[in-house]
């Protein structure tokens, strides 16, 4: 199947965000990833869109979210960039660690990098790429 | 929307509250928080509540859903409760894993299982 690429500008927005996973997830489905993968690739892309939203722009309508995608047969790669202040990584605690397990936050890029098969972040923390291969 | 449609489904077992979600998925901010305040108003509806929280429905969650877990999971403790979590699909079972909240909450394969645990 052709290659599906992918190049959204959307505002720090909910709902916007939600018909851009539509089309994402409408790609992933249709390049035949199994069932895990589904999930995987719509649980990291729910967590990556609201980091950016959210903890990013911190729901600035003034600010946006760019989403670059690539869809193949054998992989789907996802590049999110917001316009936020950024982040260092080392800097966000350990969710899992006994001292966190109670904090009802901090769990979303845990389980982007648990899910997908390769995440780096660039541009401080603004700029986030993630690769699930089948 | 709410009023059509409410977010939890609530039947009892004796002294048990045991919650479905309507929603097969437990993703949008507005959601959670409709979610989270239906079960929090049971949690303050009694002493010692007791309370089963059935994922039977349930094919995604979110980082934003867990934290309401733990919300209601602490505020169960401050109420000296119980909460049990069961019927959990292997593919969100495994998101509870990764997150170690398997620690946290106690978590029975179905319902019958988490209502004798009690």
């Amino acid at each position: 199947m052709t290659d599906s690429k992918f190049h959204f500008v959307i505002t720090s927005d909910y709902a916007r965000m939600r018909e851009v996973q539509g089309q994402l997830m409408s790609a992933v489905q249709a390049h035949r990833f199994d069932d895990d993968s589904c999930f995987a690739i719509k649980l990291a892309l729910e967590e990556a869109l609201i980091n950016a939203i959210k903890h990013g722009n911190k729901c600035d309508p003034a600010k946006r979210v760019t989403v670059d995608a690539r869809v193949t047969d054998k992989l789907a790669e996802f590049t999110i960039t917001d316009e936020g202040a950024g982040f260092a990584r080392a800097d966000v605690p350990d969710p899992t660690h006994v001292a966190n397990l109670e904090k009802s936050s901090g769990r979303g890029l845990l389980l982007i990098e648990s899910y997908m098969t390769e995440v780096k972040f660039t541009d401080q923390g603004r700029k986030l790429w993630m690769i699930r291969r089948k | 929307m709410s009023a059509q449609n409410p977010p939890v489904a609530v039947s009892d077992a004796k002294d048990i509250r045991i919650v479905e979600f309507t929603n097969n998925k437990i993703l949008d901010e507005a959601n959670i928080k409709e979610i989270g305040d239906a079960i929090r108003a049971l949690v303050e509806e009694r002493d010692t509540p007791k309370l089963l929280l059935d994922f039977g429905t349930v094919d995604h969650l979110s980082s934003a859903a867990l934290g309401m877990l733990i919300d209601v999971n602490s505020k169960m403790r401050a109420k000296n409760g119980s909460l049990r979590l069961a019927n959990i699909r292997p593919a969100i079972r495994d998101v509870f894993v990764i997150t170690k909240l398997d620690k946290l909450f106690k978590i029975h394969g179905t319902r019958e299982e988490a209502l004798a645990s009690f």
